[in-house]
């Protein structure tokens, strides 16, 4: 059985999740809210048949060329968390659990509309970015016990602070009185910056043959659009972006009414964000930095080397432990503490995706 | 007089190495500098960063801008003085912090909580009011219980007209942060045991070679105690392509000319001797090594036969009478697409190859390519198989080599850190005080509480406290 159609249908009912739950914000009417969460669920349980399949699959695959393999060898090491395409994809499950868990618990759908975007960014990510959804055999490097359980947490925890991101960022629209003032002003700028690259790696999917797509982030990053040859066709790019993230500053906050509407609070949208951070912080510290420290030991008898992605990763749980410090001891409350979770999320992505697409031009680190 | 100011000074550095200002600007002061870090390559040839930086300041300017980056350190920043300095900082903003404010949680923790009045109840930052139609008693038993059944040991202290009941829980969950900066402290003492007292360094061992000593650099050896001995290097590739599939090395450990210990490594999979850990981190050919070629024979029908030769040797199927002699060697031979001819695509062993010029006794001798990875090329007329098992003693395994005397304390503080985060994140520490007074007619009761953790969670626990226990005492008082 093929996971890629299953995939296909959670891809598709996440996408359309969130335009519900955006319609659902707007005209606030419960019957589409409702649906918006059936949606929601169906592809949920979609994705999770579709990953179950593909392990499968990759047990198979991994039993046909180690036909020794004991079960539990060939179960760890076929765990489908191996390569760019499978720890995006469980980015998204992971996300999409920790927005339905949170549905049940608050009895409030407004959320959704700040968390499915995420997920369906990180969707239309997959796509334009070319990476390859084959099954792969399983370089030595990777052949460790540490694979599953390293990267099943820090993504746990990375949706987490995605999660984070979602509530910060709606939180910061509730509380913000005027445009001018300096939080919602960094918040809409990075929201915008976020657009601004995906719509950009999309031109240059656009612009790319077949081929050439799967090199796009490594040789073709905006280089249709904001890192053109062409000075006119750089400049124009630069001019709408910039109009662009100006746009995303001046109108973002018409999402306040909208939000004061709903019966969410900015109590409670401060809470989910903290808790967020609270159950992604233990779990990056445990998966993504020990986990990740003892299995670079056990591989090639060094804990920490500095480089850029356990560095990068250093620098996420710097912002975290700061947003920590700042809130509970420092007495720093609301919207700067909800900025310091905006700019952990921007560090999560870029210890994830930056390191190993942007950084690799400059390390021989990271291909994915 | 003096001596006052003198403690004032120390009173205000000790409480800035202790303020949560400093731990906050050291965190982003790490954070910035890490980030530049990653974007200047380490330790990196000063051509490579001069490139990088010509893109930024252009290519007049760029040289100078680089020494003036080398001088602060950050072509090797970790390790630099300034960068240094901010961990030591960063450490003790950790430990002065942690000692200053221990006795007070302390405190905290062993001051036995006192029951409260309905008026100081009022003034904490979580209370809530009822009135209830029913004796003092039923009152009081009805909370005991709806507070037991969240798993609270209740005290009780009777006033006049009055009952008030006082409980907590997760009292000892407040000392876990203080575990997880231990733990980060751990960590570093880790980190500098293995420095002071283990080492890392390197060995190339060629294939049937033997050490006694590894390399910390290319003039510096450190001496190991014991012989390894690497008896053979080989790469594993998946079938249909050139993805490695595994790395491996068998080593074997000499000590006072006995075999202790032989093991097949593999990338994590390491052999560990004495606390001295032999990693497989890489291999590579000899320049101008002649090897050996591994080959196992069987006649059609008949027992498999080992047999070592060198270049231009012959040898004998047995019992066929067909001779056979090493005829040539490609270390990665395929055809290529345009000419259709046989060529060796890279220097190292990706796809080793064979040629044996088989001279059967009718004379009618032959040349055959027999690859190592495909062994059906090894078959020839009659049935009889020829199977290239290796080139041997022409490549090098690299090994890692290290001892970390420290890591042992890091793995602790790791699981400590661990443990202690989740404490200190799900574990909150919390109080409920219960004021029960009045008179016959109506009881007042007023609920409070404090908790250092979520305080929505904490006033919905309450609020299911309190419906429980009023929703007992209205049935009670309809019977």
């Amino acid at each position: 059985m093929n996971s890629s159609v299953f995939f296909d249908i959670s891809a598709g009912a996440y996408i359309a999740a969130m335009i519900t739950y955006v319609i659902y914000l707007v005209i606030r009417n419960g019957t589409v809210g409702l649906v918006a969460s059936g949606i929601t669920i169906f592809g949920f349980v979609s994705q999770t048949a579709a990953l179950i399949i593909r392990w499968i699959n990759s047990y198979d695959f991994w039993m046909s060329s180690h036909p020794m393999s004991g079960f539990m060898e060939a179960l760890l090491r076929g765990a489908p968390l191996r390569n760019l395409y499978e720890s995006l994809i469980f980015f998204v499950w992971s996300i999409i659990l920790g927005h339905i868990l949170i549905e049940f618990k608050y009895k409030n759908r407004s959320l959704g509309a700040f968390v499915t975007p995420i997920a369906a960014m990180a969707l239309l990510f997959i796509d334009i970015s070319g990476t390859s959804k084959e099954i792969q055999p399983l370089i030595p490097a990777l052949q460790s016990n540490w694979l599953l359980f390293h990267v099943l947490l820090s993504f746990l925890g990375y949706a987490a602070f995605g999660v984070s991101f979602g509530a910060a960022a709606a939180y910061l629209i509730m509380v913000t009185e005027s445009k001018k003032e300096i939080p919602y002003i960094i918040g809409s700028v990075i929201t915008g910056i976020f657009i601004v690259v995906l719509v950009g790696m999309g031109i240059d999917f656009l612009s790319l043959s077949a081929a050439e797509r799967a090199q796009l982030i490594q040789s073709h990053f905006l280089r249709a659009s904001l890192r053109s040859a062409s000075g006119g066709v750089a400049a124009v790019s630069w001019v709408v972006s910039i109009a662009f993230i100006f746009v995303v500053w001046q109108f973002g906050l018409g999402l306040k009414k909208v939000l004061g509407g709903l019966n969410l609070t900015h109590t409670m949208l401060d809470e989910i964000e903290y808790k967020s951070i609270a159950v992604g912080f233990p779990l990056f510290t445990i998966g993504g930095l020990i986990m990740g420290a003892i299995w670079a030991n056990s591989a090639w008898g060094k804990y920490w080397t500095w480089d850029p992605k356990e560095t990068w990763s250093l620098i996420t749980w710097f912002v975290y432990a700061l947003y920590l410090h700042a809130r509970f001891v420092g007495g720093w409350r609301g919207k700067r503490v909800a900025i310091l979770a905006l700019i952990g999320f921007v560090a999560v992505i870029f210890t994830y995706l930056g390191v190993n697409l942007v950084l690799s031009g400059l390390h021989s680190y990271g291909s994915g | 007089m003096e001596n006052k100011e003198k403690k004032d000074i120390f009173e205000s550095i000790w409480h800035f190495l202790a303020s949560v200002q400093l731990a906050i600007i050291v965190l982003i002061t790490l954070a910035i500098s890490s980030i530049i870090g990653t974007f200047v390559e380490q330790k990196a040839e000063p051509a490579q960063n001069i490139a990088l930086l010509a893109k930024f300041f252009g290519d007049s300017a760029a040289p100078s801008v680089y020494n003036v980056f080398a001088k602060l350190g950050f072509m090797d920043m970790y390790g630099s003085w300034w960068f240094t300095t901010f961990l030591v900082i960063f450490s003790i903003n950790l430990i002065v912090c942690s000692i200053d404010r221990f006795p007070k949680t302390w405190r905290f923790i062993k001051t036995p909580q006192k029951p409260m009045s309905g008026s100081a109840i009022k003034s904490l930052p979580i209370k809530k009011e009822l009135t209830f139609k029913a004796g003092i008693n039923t009152i009081k038993d009805e909370f005991m219980n709806s507070l037991k059944a969240s798993k609270y040991h209740v005290s009780e202290a009777t006033e006049e007209n009055s009952v008030r009941l006082y409980t907590q829980k997760g009292k000892y969950a407040r000392l876990a942060v203080y575990v997880v900066h231990l733990s980060i402290i751990l960590i570093f003492i880790g980190a500098i045991i293995g420095i002071r007292f283990g080492f890392k360094g390197y060995l190339n061992l060629p294939e049937g070679s033997t050490s006694n000593v590894l390399y910390e650099s290319q003039t510096k050896s450190i001496p190991l105690g014991f012989y390894v001995k690497c008896n053979w290097y080989d790469t594993q590739y998946y079938e249909g392509g050139d993805m490695p599939k595994e790395f491996q090395s068998e080593l074997v450990i000499i000590e006072d000319g006995k075999e202790v210990l032989k093991k097949v490594i593999e990338v994590n999979d390491p052999l560990t001797y004495k606390g001295i850990t032999f990693f497989q981190s890489n291999y590579g050919m000899m320049p101008n090594a002649v090897g050996q070629f591994v080959l196992d024979i069987t006649p059609a029908g008949r027992q498999e036969k080992r047999i070592w030769l060198r270049f231009g040797e012959t040898f004998e199927i047995p019992g066929t009478g067909i001779k056979g002699r090493i005829h040539d060697f490609s270390p990665a031979l395929t055809r290529d697409r345009n000419t259709g001819r046989l060529i060796t695509y890279s220097d190292n062993m990706v796809n080793p190859a064979v040629a044996i010029e088989f001279m059967p006794p009718d004379g009618n001798n032959y040349v055959g390519w027999i690859l190592k990875r495909y062994p059906e090329t090894g078959i020839i007329p009659g049935g009889h198989s020829v199977k290239f098992v290796d080139y041997w003693g022409v490549e090098y395994t690299g090994l890692q080599v290290s001892k970390d005397p420290g890591v042992w304390l890091i793995y602790l503080a790791s699981i400590l850190m661990g443990i202690s985060l989740y404490i200190c994140f799900f574990i909150s520490s919390k109080k409920i005080w219960v004021d029960i007074s009045g008179d016959k007619k109506t009881v007042s009761v007023v609920v409070g509480g404090t908790t250092n953790r979520s305080r929505l969670n904490f006033e919905r626990e309450i609020d299911q406290i309190l419906a429980h226990a009023s929703h007992a005492i209205e049935g009670r008082s309809n019977k």
